[in-house]
């Protein structure tokens, strides 16, 4: 055992990987089921009504959002950050007993963490906050797994033997203090039964229960700071990490500037944060506040692009490996996804733009381009590059992964162009009025309309779900694949036919 | 003047250092392409392509705990 020579070792990243995979069917499955129940409500009772609390729209949609989100988004963060951090500083986990068991404990700590989110959800137990609807010894639960992550990550840093910190390294640090600073701010709040209410009651609601410390329009903003920098330091921030490592990493090719990539990190951590004012447009909250989130939203597009068009640039005089490799596709669509979506977030958070497109099903078919084309796609593309090198084997089937690489492209654009339709639809319906200003439409009648573009959203959601089977699939495959030499891993992954 | 006042300049003169700053950062960036050690910027991109652990690192944290190809054989 001595005189093995000193390698990465992936155990931690392993494991994640694995949560990433079980934890993506799980939302994703959920996610296609509560599509069609809003096409055929008949669907919400299917299983009986006696169990129909359980499977209802309004219990099931938190459940679809946070395992996505902080099922297999941030167990995807966590297996690329296990891989990539060791990698780029030059340092084995095997060389720190610490690390290793931090490591080890932080995933199983999560483990515990997502067993506790999913029962709770399930019993219909939650702060009523979206993103943040678990109760606060869930909170207190979840601010120690993240604590781990941060000893992890400083930890692994404190030992490296690359003095300068890779671009990505950059990106998972701004993870770690964004969300970490989000996630404290917004889930302030007193226990209930600590609470005393105006007219004198104490001892309310059962222990687990709480309310925010924060009130009214406060409470509204402090909720959407939170809730839209979720999407920036849970699917911007760390997804551009990935890029910035796997996509050069398997093309072979340097990235097209370090110094864009440098100064486009600079840009959006001081643009991100003011965005979210974005959300409250026509509300109760200061109309500067909202001004500036639309105008803060608007130059997001300068720092979002010049990442994105760098890893395009990356690939200048490369084509061809684009052609060749569905690995490489699911990046670059990934990156054109991000442009795509961090132009459309934009134009709807102008306020004209807004006044049709708030509360309707085009702010939903924005999220999912973002999420399935942008976060999606390249944290499929990350695991794929990792299998090869973790279990020491080539990819099982580069014709399964090129067959779900067109499924899911198909997926989200069935999924996006139907909600487009029906937002603007819905926008307009909900406007129009006569010459008097009675409203033209009841909010059923929008309900009928859209109910073809509900069942396509749904099959477009199901064309996504069975590529993620195949990827599934086509990993565990891999585990049991040909051995490859060590040498062939330079760049290129090595693919079965 | 009231504390809306002060806000509003103390937010203005904020966002005129703040471009100042990213501007005068890519100015400095280009202008001198590499860094206080001398490592030309774009070289860091091999901390990503040559990431083995036997890899010599683009600027080791000392000379004694670089990896060398001795140490990977060890």
């Amino acid at each position: 055992m001595e005189n093995r020579p000193l390698e990465y070792d992936y155990t931690v990243a392993k494991m994640f990987m694995f949560t990433t995979i079980v934890l993506g069917i799980v939302g994703m499955s959920i996610g296609v089921f509560i599509a069609f129940e809003l096409a055929f409500p008949g669907l919400n009772t299917i299983f009986g009504k006696t169990i129909a609390e359980y499977t209802a729209f309004g219990r099931l949609r938190p459940l679809h959002t946070d395992s996505v989100a902080f099922g297999f988004t941030l167990s995807g963060i966590w297996a690329t950050w296990y891989y990539v951090g060791q990698r780029v500083l030059k340092v084995s986990m095997a060389e720190s007993k610490f690390l290793m068991f931090i490591g080890k404990l932080h995933f199983w700590l999560y483990i515990i963490g997502v067993a506790a989110v999913v029962v709770s959800l399930f019993m219909g137990i939650t702060t009523s906050k979206e993103y943040a609807e678990f109760e606060w010894p869930i909170d207190i639960a979840i601010v120690v797994v993240w604590v781990l992550w941060g000893v992890s990550v400083f930890g692994l840093i404190g030992i490296r033997r690359e003095k300068s910190l890779y671009i990505s390294i950059w990106y998972y640090i701004a993870t770690f203090l964004g969300v970490g600073m989000l996630y404290l701010f917004n889930n302030m709040e007193v226990p209930t039964i600590l609470a005393t209410s105006p007219i004198g009651e104490t001892d309310i609601g059962a222990w687990y229960h709480s309310v925010s410390m924060y009130a009214g329009t406060n409470d509204a903003l402090v909720q959407w700071w939170y809730g839209h920098n979720a999407v920036a330091f849970v699917f911007t921030v760390p997804i551009v990490a990935m890029i910035y490592y796997f996509l050069p990493k398997e093309s072979g090719q340097a990235i097209y500037s370090y110094k864009l990539s440098l100064l486009s990190f600079w840009g959006l951590m001081f643009v991100y944060l003011w965005a979210g004012g974005h959300h409250l447009l026509y509300s109760t909250v200061p109309d500067w506040v909202q001004t500036m989130g639309s105008i803060f939203s608007v130059i997001l597009i300068l720092p979002s692009w010049g990442s994105a068009i760098n890893m395009l640039l990356t690939m200048k005089g490369e084509w061809q490996q684009v052609a060749a490799s569905p690995l490489i596709k699911f990046m670059i669509l990934a990156s054109t996804f991000y442009m795509f979506s961090t132009l459309e977030g934009p134009i709807q958070a102008i306020k004209s733009v807004n006044a049709i497109a708030h509360f309707t099903n085009w702010i939903v078919g924005h999220v999912h381009d973002g999420t399935l084309g942008w976060v999606g796609f390249m944290i499929i593309a990350a695991l794929y590059h990792m299998a090869p090198r973790v279990f020491k084997r080539e990819l099982y089937s580069k014709g399964l992964m090129a067959a779900q690489f067109w499924i899911q492209t198909l997926g989200i654009v069935l999924y996006f162009t139907s909600m487009w339709i029906a937002g603007i639809t819905q926008g307009m319906m909900w406007r129009a009025h006569d010459e008097f200003g009675n409203l033209a439409y009841s909010f059923m009648d929008t309900v009928n309309v859209l109910h073809p573009y509900y069942a396509l959203r749904g099959v477009g959601g199901i064309l996504y779900l069975t590529g993620f089977l195949m990827f599934a699939y086509n990993i565990y495959k891999t585990m049991s694949a040909r051995p490859v030499e060590e040498s062939e891993l330079q760049n290129a992954s090595p693919m079965g036919a | 003047m009231d504390i809306n006042t002060i806000t509003a300049y103390a937010y203005f003169f904020l966002t005129v250092f703040l471009v100042v700053g990213t501007y005068s950062y890519i100015y400095h960036l280009y202008k001198n392409r590499k860094d206080a050690t001398g490592v030309d910027y774009e070289h860091y991109s091999n901390m990503a392509l040559k990431d083995d652990i036997g890899d010599t690192p683009v600027k080791p944290i000392s000379e004694e705990k670089a990896p060398t190809k001795g140490d990977k054989e060890k």
